[in-house]
C-alpha cells in the first residue's frame, strides 16, 4: 500500500509541477496578479507531494518491503538501519526521485523566503523551477519508476554494493545533490531575468545567497566524496580525475566563478550578461554531470547505475533544458546589455581575472572529460585521458589564479593601484617565498611551488584582515572592536581563500607520500619513511552482513609504538564481493595508511602509505564551506532582508 | 584609460586565458593521451617503446603466475581477445576481482621483449561488468555477438578463454 501511495504522490507532484510551470509564467506574461500569486502555494504543494513520495520509498526500505524492486535489489534484511535508509538514494531510481525532491525543496525555499522579491520575478523563478522539475519527475514516473513491484517478492534482498555501505558515502550523495540542484535556483533567476528583460544590483543580491548556499553544499559534497575514495577504495589516492569526479568539479569551478561575478553585478552593475550565462552554464554542467553519469555514457569505476536504455530520454531532457535556456539567452541577452566598463586594475578587474582563469580550467577539464567520448563517436578511436593530462593543463592555469587570489580582496572597487595593495601583503609574500625556498631544499620544485602558493593564500587572507582592522597600528582593543564591526562577508572571503590554501598544502603534501607493497609473514617487520611496520597477527572476524579477515599491524618509531592498525578484507556473501577496508591513523600532520591484500605463502601482502598533510585536503574544504556559511550569515545577504543599503556598513 | 582601451584590455585578457588553455590542452593531448589497444591490434602494430597505452582483454585461464619481485608481490599473466595473447607483468596488489577469465584493463608500456609492463590493473567490482573496451574487442574478434544475447557472465568467461587458448 505504502509504495502505491508514493507512486500516487509522485504522479500528483507531476500534475502540480505542470500547474507550477504554466500558471505563474503565464500570469507573469499577462500581468495577472492572481495567477502570479498562486506560485508559492503550488511550489509548497509540489514539495509536499514529492516529500510523501520519497518518504514512502524510505519507509519501504526501512521495513524491508522486498516486493519493491529497488528495495529488493539494493538492501538486505541484515543490513544496519542506516544503510536501509541510504539504500533509497544509493540506486538509479531512488537517486532520481531524491534529485526531484531537492528541486522541489528549492522551489519551496524560494516560495518561503522570497517575500521580498518582486511578484513577477518570484512567479517566474518558481515557474522555471517547476518546468525543470516536471521534466525529471516525468522521467522518474515513466522511465525509472522507483516503486515498481516485484512478483513474487523474494525472501531477502540483494544487498547494497558493499563499497557503498559506509557512513561517509551515506551522506555524500544527499549533500552533493543539494549542491548540484541548488544551482537550479540561480539558473531559474537567470532565465526569469531573461524573460523579464532586466537585471539590476538587487538581482545580483538575490542570486548570490542561493549560489553561495549551493556552492557550500557542493564543496562539502565533493570533499566527502574524495575522502570516501581515500579511505574506502583503498588506493591511497584522493582524486583520480575520473569522469564522475570531473562531473562534480566542473559545476564547482563555474559555480565559484558565478559566485564572484554575481558580486560584480551586485556592487557595480557590470558583467550582467556574463553572469546570466554563467548561471545557465553552471546548472547545465550540474545536470549533465548527474545525468550523463546516471545514463552510463561516461563509463567509469564510480558509476553504480548504468542503463543506456534510459539515456535517450535523459539526453532529450538535457537538450531541452540546456538548449532552451541558451536559445532564450541568445534571443534576450541583447536586451540586458550595456553594462559598465571598468579599470583593469580594480576589485572587479580582479574578479574578471578570477572568472577567466576558473572558466579556462573548467574548459580544459571539460575537454579532457569529453574527449574520449567524442573520439570514440567521431573518430572511432578508443583512448583515455588520465591524470597526466589534467595535471599538465590545470596546474599552469591554477598558479596565476592562486597568485591573484590573495591580491584581489586587497584591491578597491572601481579603480585601484597595485602598489598599495601589494604593500599590504609584503610580509605574506616574504613568508611564502621563504616557505617555497625552504620546501625546495627538501623536495622537488613543483611541491615547493604549491607550498609557497598555500602560504601565500593563507597569509594573504590573514594580512588582508589585519589591514582592515588596522592591527598593530591602533590599540589591540580598538582592532578587536573593528573586527567585530567588519561585515561577515569579508570574514567569509578570508576563510574561503585560506581554506583553499589549506587544501592545496594537503595536495602538495600528498605528492610527497611514500608507499610500499610488501609480503610479510606474522611477526615480520618492514621499514617505511622512518616507521617500523610489524605484522602481528592474521585472524578472522565476523560482521553483521560480512565475514572479515583482519591483519593487526603494529607501527613503531624508534622502538616506541605509535599505533596499531587493523586493516580488513571483507567478503559479502549476498553480493559475493570482497572489499578491502583500509585503516588510517592520523595526527593531522601525516596519515599512516595500511591496506591488507591477498594472502599467500603463509604471509599477507600489505600496502603501506605515509601521507604527509593528507587530512588538510578535506579540512581545507571544510574551512572553505564554513567561509561560505559565514558569508551567508551576512546581514546584507540575508534572504528577505531589506534591499535598501543600511547606513552603518563599514568601509571596505 | 578610455572606454575603448578598457574593453580591449578585457578582450585581450579573455583571449590570453583561453589561448593558454587551448595551447596547454593541445600540448598535453599530444603526449598524455592513452590509446586503447587490444591484443590482436598489438600483434599487428605495436605502439613505440615508452609510449603509455591501455591494454584490454580477458585474463587467459591458467596463465596467472604469482611471484616475488625484490620482496614485493608481482604477477605474470596473459591477456587475450580470442586471436592474440600478450604476456603482462605487474608488480603490486591485483584488484579484488582479478581472476582468470575476468576482463581487465591494464595501463602501461611495452617492454623490449614484447611483453607488457602494467603500472595499473583495473577490474571492476561487479560480477556482470565487462570493461567497454573488452566488450568491443570481443565483438570485433567475433567471440560475442550482441544480437545473440547479453555477454556471458564473468564466471563462464573462464571456459570461453580456455576454448580460445586451445584454438
Amino acid at each position: 500500500m505504502i509504495p502505491e501511495l508514493g507512486h500516487f504522490a509522485l504522479a500528483l507532484g507531476v500534475a502540480l509541477g505542470f500547474a507550477q510551470a504554466i500558471v505563474p509564467l503565464w500570469g507573469a506574461q499577462r500581468r495577472d496578479l492572481r495567477m502570479m500569486q498562486a506560485a508559492p502555494a503550488l511550489a509548497l504543494g509540489q514539495f509536499l507531494a514529492l516529500g510523501i513520495s520519497f518518504g514512502s520509498l524510505v519507509w519501504s526500505g526501512v521495513t524491508s518491503d522486498f516486493s519493491v524492486l529497488t528495495v529488493a535489489e539494493n538492501t538486505n534484511s541484515l543490513e544496519p538501519l542506516i544503510y536501509k535508509i541510504t539504500g533509497s538514494w544509493g540506486n538509479h531510481e531512488g537517486s532520481i526521485l531524491f534529485w526531484c525532491l531537492i528541486l522541489t525543496l528549492c522551489g519551496a525555499a524560494v516560495a518561503e523566503f522570497g517575500d521580498a522579491l518582486p511578484t513577477s520575478l518570484r512567479a517566474r523563478v518558481i515557474g522555471v523551477l517547476g518546468l525543470a522539475g516536471v521534466g525529471f519527475e516525468l522521467f522518474a514516473l515513466l522511465e525509472s519508476d522507483p516503486f515498481a513491484r516485484l512478483m513474487p517478492a523474494p525472501i531477502d534482498g540483494r544487498d547494497m554494493n558493499p563499497l557503498l555501505q559506509d557512513p561517509g558515502l551515506a551522506m555524500h550523495p544527499p549533500i552533493l545533490y543539494i549542491g548540484y540542484v541548488g544551482f537550479a535556483v540561480p539558473f531559474a533567476f537567470a532565465v526569469a531575468a531573461l524573460l523579464e528583460g532586466r537585471i539590476d544590483a538587487a538581482w545580483g543580491r538575490w542570486v548570490r545567497p542561493w549560489t553561495l548556499a549551493a556552492w557550500c553544499f557542493l564543496t562539502g559534497g565533493i570533499a566527502l566524496g574524495s575522502w570516501w575514495a581515500y579511505y574506502e577504495l583503498g588506493w591511497g589516492g584522493f582524486w583520480f580525475w575520473d569522469p564522475v569526479e570531473n562531473a562534480s568539479l566542473l559545476p564547482w569551478l563555474t559555480g565559484t566563478a558565478l559566485l564572484h561575478s554575481a558580486l560584480v553585478v551586485e556592487k557595480r552593475e557590470a558583467l550582467k550578461v556574463w553572469t546570466v550565462l554563467l548561471a545557465i552554464g553552471t546548472f547545465s554542467l550540474s545536470l549533465s554531470g548527474t545525468f550523463l553519469v546516471r545514463s552510463g555514457i561516461l563509463n567509469s569505476v564510480h558509476s553504480f547505475a548504468n542503463d543506456p536504455a534510459r539515456g535517450v530520454f535523459i539526453l532529450a531532457l538535457l537538450g531541452l533544458v540546456i538548449g532552451g535556456s541558451l536559445l532564450l539567452f541568445a534571443l534576450r541577452a541583447p536586451v540586458l546589455a550595456a553594462s559598465g566598463v571598468f579599470a583593469p586594475i580594480s576589485r572587479e578587474g580582479g574578479l574578471v581575472l578570477n572568472n577567466i582563469l576558473l572558466c579556462s580550467i573548467a574548459a580544459v577539464v571539460l575537454t579532457g572529460t569529453m574527449y574520449p567520448l567524442f573520439a570514440d563517436l567521431l573518430l572511432g578511436e578508443k583512448l583515455s585521458v588520465g591524470a597526466p593530462f589534467f595535471n599538465a593543463t590545470v596546474f599552469p592555469l591554477a598558479v596565476p589564479l592562486f597568485a591573484a587570489m590573495a591580491v584581489g580582496p586587497a584591491l578597491s572597487w572601481k579603480r585601484a593601484d597595485l602598489g598599495p595593495a601589494l604593500q599590504k601583503l609584503w610580509w605574506a609574500a616574504l613568508v611564502a617565498a621563504l616557505v617555497g625556498a625552504g620546501a625546495a631544499t627538501l623536495t622537488s620544485l613543483l611541491p615547493a611551488l604549491v607550498f609557497a602558493a598555500s602560504a601565500w593564500l593563507i597569509l594573504g587572507a590573514a594580512a588582508d584582515l589585519a589591514v582592515r582592522v588596522r592591527l598593530f597600528r591602533i590599540p589591540l582593543g580598538a582592532s578587536l572592536r573593528r573586527l567585530g564591526g567588519l561585515p561577515r562577508g569579508s570574514f567569509g572571503t578570508t576563510l574561503a581563500h585560506a581554506g583553499l590554501g589549506i587544501t592545496i598544502a594537503g595536495i602538495a603534501g600528498m605528492s610527497l607520500a611514500q608507499s610500499s607493497i610488501v609480503l610479510l609473514k606474522p611477526g615480520e617487520t618492514t621499514h617505511l619513511d622512518g616507521y617500523d611496520w610489524q605484522l602481528e597477527t592474521l585472524h578472522d572476524a565476523a560482521g553483521p552482513n560480512y565475514a572479515a579477515r583482519v591483519a593487526t599491524i603494529r607501527i613503531s618509531r624508534d622502538g616506541r609504538t605509535v599505533v596499531t592498525l587493523a586493516p580488513e578484507r571483507r567478503s559479502f556473501p549476498v553480493q559475493q564481493i570482497t572489499t578491502t577496508e583500509a585503516k588510517i591513523s592520523t595526527n593531522l600532520l601525516r596519515d599512516l595508511y595500511a591496506v591488507l591484500g591477498e594472502e599467500r605463502d603463509g604471509g599477507a601482502v600489505l600496502r603501506l602509505h605515509v601521507n604527509p598533510l593528507a587530512p588538510w585536503i578535506w579540512l581545507g574544504a571544510l574551512v572553505m564551506a564554513a567561509g561560505g556559511i559565514v558569508s551567508l550569515a551576512d546581514r546584507r545577504l540575508r534572504v528577505g532582508a531589506p534591499t535598501r543599503r543600511t547606513a552603518a556598513v563599514p568601509a571596505e | 584609460m578610455t572606454r575603448k582601451r578598457r574593453r580591449l584590455a578585457l578582450v585581450l585578457a579573455c583571449g590570453i586565458g583561453l589561448g593558454t588553455a587551448a595551447a596547454l590542452t593541445l600540448s598535453a593531448f599530444s603526449d598524455s593521451v592513452a590509446f586503447f589497444v587490444s591484443p590482436s591490434e598489438l600483434a599487428q602494430k605495436a605502439p613505440g617503446p615508452g609510449r603509455t597505452f591501455r591494454l584490454g582483454g580477458l585474463v587467459v585461464a591458467g596463465s596467472v603466475a604469482r611471484t616475488l619481485d625484490d620482496g614485493r608481490p608481482a604477477a605474470t599473466f596473459r591477456v587475450g581477445d580470442g586471436h592474440s595473447e600478450v604476456s603482462v607483468r605487474y608488480v603490486g596488489i591485483l584488484p579484488d576481482l582479478f581472476r582468470e577469465g575476468q576482463g581487465i584493463v591494464a595501463l602501461g608500456t611495452l617492454a623490449p621483449d614484447g611483453s607488457f609492463r602494467a603500472q595499473e590493473v583495473l577490474a571492476k567490482h561487479d560480477e556482470t561488468y565487462m570493461p567497454k573496451e573488452v566488450a568491443d574487442a570481443l565483438k570485433k574478434s567475433g567471440r560475442w555477438r550482441p544480437e545473440a544475447g547479453p555477454p556471458p557472465p564473468a564466471s563462464t568467461w573462464n571456459d570461453l578463454s580456455v576454448r580460445k587458448a586451445g584454438g
